[in-house]
């Protein structure tokens, strides 16, 4: 007891120049973690940040040794940090994945090729091989010459929708087993808030899901599931690491959602809001019954599909006959609160903070 | 009763697949459609003349469409839930708000409706449901100066007294009253409960729980067998949000259902169906009198989940019903129904109805296990945690251990000083319902299994 004593008062001129870490009680405090609001040094942040994914990685079994990994990189914080995290707790705790790094290419000037130049640095960096894939190789479009044809509304349909099943394709030529994306708790807590606000209960009661897809060709993972994007934007600051911040300049403005307003007002007053938001996402009480449709294949492209084509071939199909605007009044689902943000979105804000289903996947 | 499509703001009775239909693109129902019809006739009787030509879709209808259309929710409500039959004893919980303002003069309308009937049919074999309406005083708490307290309370009594016969009794039972017999004592006990919990929004929180088990009081001591509460969507919206925020997503169904029967005297929503703006409309009126003085501005989360709702329904005026009916999809619980009652045959007609609205009868009945403080059912992990209770606990740590996670968080006071202290405050009844539900059960087993834990705590260390 007296040596514990005799320890702080030792350390007090210390304390002088900032509180001390109250992790390693060594090193000097430099932030704030917003998890938990304690004052830790850096080097402490840095432990806890990645242990806390390592955890979760092995709780929920994401990964199995020997398999392939395919990162979605758009050169954002939220993927950058992902893949700096990943391979290296795939060094440190042997998991025996082969990583790589999967982008698209959009093919928007002056956004998606500097974007690029960041993941292209990152695969040097991280020393991950990188598949790009183009929309213009895929679907013979660039987000240029779509938003040309159709102007500026509409266009986040187009992003969405061809945006996923670019992803699928890219992961599938490299021929990994999973698809790593890099949503954080914020994003899966939004997600949450939306569907209640949209009732959207098939979506609820699987939102929360780490893992994705099972059914599908690639299933993907969120190894941030419980990580919060302050910290990840922290991490990324802290370290110093090379991304890529700038808004798609074809989302029609730089806003927040309402939805994300809110979980940001929530974890000014309690931090803890973020987690609690996922974890009555866990727990819902939804009967098994409330399912998704029906999965098929598209008869033209072969890509999972509830309806005879999929979406993106809707989309493509109005493109190539100077018809824009088929696939994007009709069928329901992902997309419709979604378009109903841009149609408002010069006179009204919109619920979600995603336009575009973002550039960070 | 039920309103029309197209034009019920708050789309309550259309099936499954209109509303899903809604859900999805709620942007494109509004007056557009409509604009071919003559603005200037009521869209439900097409002979009145409309309240507001100008305004929302309230607007369209004409005042006795419109009051017809609210009161008709209520009364599916009603009927269909079997929330009322004849030989209840109804407790109206009056806030002096909009809300239970119109819950009042609903109830009341329904009474003095089958008095009526009774009055004139010759058999009297339908007795007529008995009507009592509950005040919480809560001035001890909020600082409000007694001369405005006295003059609010002798409104509402004159707003009772006021109500045509069968004349209704009215409770007005300060909140204090839970924390002891003793009024002055009681108002300390509670000042000192409240002042123990730190978080600003577990002590508002709290306070609603002590609310509840006030008019549990009530009903109880009084006779009643039903609590009316004036819950509208808008309110219902609001917790759904606040209650997905504080984590309870797995208890959420049991709140927000149209019946609620896990207390002693089983809580029922008929207003569950009517927006606050509907109701504000109707008292407008109607010229229904509020008494506005407990203003109890919301706190912390709650604020904030009321402000973030309201700007919602003010982007689309059918946010708050998509909320509500996004968790009325949850899968509520066997206490979410009016316990079947097979000494009466009045019932078979209700349950007939009832078989219409698809209520499944209590085929699982689980045992679910509550939180002491918000009685909340607890969920697998709350579970899990109290069956790894050590056996050496004091009465307050056992306590502590069996509430659930969110009051845990927000209400229970972090150090076991603390925690004994605000134990000690804890109103009896609280106490009382603790000790029936699993923790208690659960140190009464512990007693009798004493002897054989010893290689309980070894596995578990
Ligand atoms: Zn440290
Ligand atoms: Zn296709
Ligand atoms: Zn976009
Ligand atoms: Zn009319
Ligand atoms: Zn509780």
């Amino acid at each position: 007891m007296l040596a514990v004593e005799m320890k702080e008062a030792a350390a007090k001129p210390v304390k002088a120049g900032g509180r001390l870490c109250c992790i390693c009680n060594k090193r000097r405090a430099a932030l704030k973690r917003p998890k938990t609001l304690e004052q830790i040094c850096r080097e402490c942040f840095y432990e806890v940040f990645e242990e806390e994914i390592h955890q979760v990685i092995v709780e929920n079994q994401l990964f199995k040794p020997g398999e392939r990994i395919a990162i979605g990189a758009s050169g954002g914080k939220d993927s950058t940090v992902l893949a700096c995290v990943l391979s290296e707790l795939n060094r440190r705790h042997n998991y025996g994945l082969d990583l790589f790094l999967l982008s698209v290419d959009e093919g928007i000037t002056g956004y998606r090729d500097d974007s690029l130049e960041t993941v292209k640095r990152n695969e040097i960096q991280y020393g991950l091989p990188l598949k790009i894939v183009s929309y213009k190789d895929l679907y013979g479009w660039t987000m240029d010459e779509i938003v040309k044809t159709i102007g500026l509304k509409n266009n986040c349909t187009f992003c969405g929708v061809f945006r996923r099943q670019a992803l699928d394709r890219g992961a599938a030529l490299l021929k990994v087993d999973k698809l790593a994306t890099g949503h954080n708790a914020d994003d899966i807590a939004e997600t949450v808030l939306l569907n209640i606000l949209r009732g959207d209960i098939a979506r609820l009661s699987r939102c929360t899901s780490i893992i994705t897809g099972e059914d599908g060709p690639i299933p993907r993972c969120k190894p941030f599931k419980y990580t919060y994007e302050k910290e990840i934007v922290m991490y990324a600051y802290f370290k110093r690491l090379d991304y890529f911040s700038t808004e798609c300049i074809y989302s029609p403005n730089a806003y927040r959602g309402f939805a994300r307003e809110f979980i940001k007002d929530l974890e000014r007053i309690r931090p803890r809001a973020i987690l609690d938001i996922i974890q009555s996402g866990e727990n819902f009480r939804i009967s098994t019954s409330t399912k998704m449709p029906e999965q098929g294949t598209c008869e033209r492209c072969g890509y999972i599909s509830s309806q005879k084509w999929c979406k993106a071939c809707v989309l493509l199909e109005g493109l190539n006959r100077g018809l824009p605007k088929l696939g994007i009044g009709r069928s329901r689902g992902l997309n419709n609160d979604r378009k109903k943000g841009t149609k408002e979105s010069n006179a009204k804000k919109s619920i979600e903070s995603k336009q575009c289903g973002t550039l960070d996947f | 009763m039920a309103c029309n499509a197209s034009s019920c703001q708050s789309n309550c009775y259309r099936d499954e697949e209109q509303a899903r239909e809604e859900a999805v693109d709620s942007s494109t129902n509004p007056v557009a459609d409509d604009n071919n019809q003559n603005q200037n006739v009521c869209v439900k009787c097409k002979s009145n003349e409309p309240m507001s030509a100008t305004g929302g879709d309230d607007g369209r209808f004409c005042a006795d469409c419109f009051r017809s259309n609210l009161y008709g929710k209520f009364r599916l409500s009603v009927t269909s839930y079997a929330m009322i039959s004849p030989t209840d004893n109804v407790l109206v919980a009056f806030s002096g708000g909009t809300s239970s303002r119109v819950a009042l003069q609903f109830v009341h309308e329904m009474q003095n409706k089958s008095q009526k009937n009774f009055d004139a049919s010759r058999d009297r074999s339908l007795p007529v449901f008995g009507v009592g309406v509950a005040f919480i005083d809560e001035s001890s708490i909020v600082p409000v100066p007694s001369h405005e307290i006295d003059k609010a309370i002798q409104e509402i009594r004159l707003l009772v007294s006021n109500l045509a016969p069968p004349r209704k009794e009215l409770h007005v039972v300060p909140i204090e009253n839970i924390c002891s017999s003793n009024s002055s004592d009681g108002r300390d006990r509670l000042k000192s409960l409240l002042d123990v919990v730190s978080d600003a929004t577990g002590k508002e929180d709290l306070l609603l729980h002590l609310r509840m088990l006030s008019l549990q009081k009530i009903a109880s001591e009084n006779g009643y067998n039903r609590l009316v509460l004036g819950s509208c969507t808008s309110r219902i919206a609001c917790h759904v949000i606040s209650a997905t925020v504080k984590g309870q997503g797995y208890s959420l169904p049991a709140d927000m259902q149209y019946v609620d029967a896990r207390w002693e005297t089983p809580v029922v929503l008929p207003l569950r169906d009517c927006l606050a703006q509907e109701l504000n409309i109707l008292c407008q009126l109607d010229g229904l009198k509020t008494v506005e003085l407990l203003k109890g501005s919301c706190a912390g989360i709650n604020g904030l989940v009321s402000s973030f709702v309201t700007l919602l329904q003010e982007e689309n005026p059918s946010r708050e019903c998509t909320i509500v009916r996004t968790a009325g999809k949850l899968t509520p619980f066997h206490f979410n129904r009016i316990p079947e009652n097979n000494d009466s045959n009045l019932l078979s007609a209700t349950r007939r109805r009832q078989k219409r609205y698809n209520l499944k009868p209590n085929e699982s009945i689980s045992s679910e296990s509550f939180c002491p403080i918000c009685n909340s059912p607890l969920n697998k992990s709350d579970l899990l945690r109290l069956s790894n209770l050590g056996s050496c606990q004091t009465s307050s740590e056992s306590f502590g251990a069996a509430c659930c996670s969110s009051c845990r968080f927000q209400i229970l006071p972090n150090d076991p000083s603390s925690m004994e202290n605000f134990y000690t405050l804890l109103p009896q009844p609280l106490i009382a319902r603790a000790k029936h539900s699993s923790y208690g059960n659960l140190s009464l087993l512990r007693e009798q299994i004493q002897d054989c834990l010893v290689s309980d705590s070894e596995d578990e260390s």
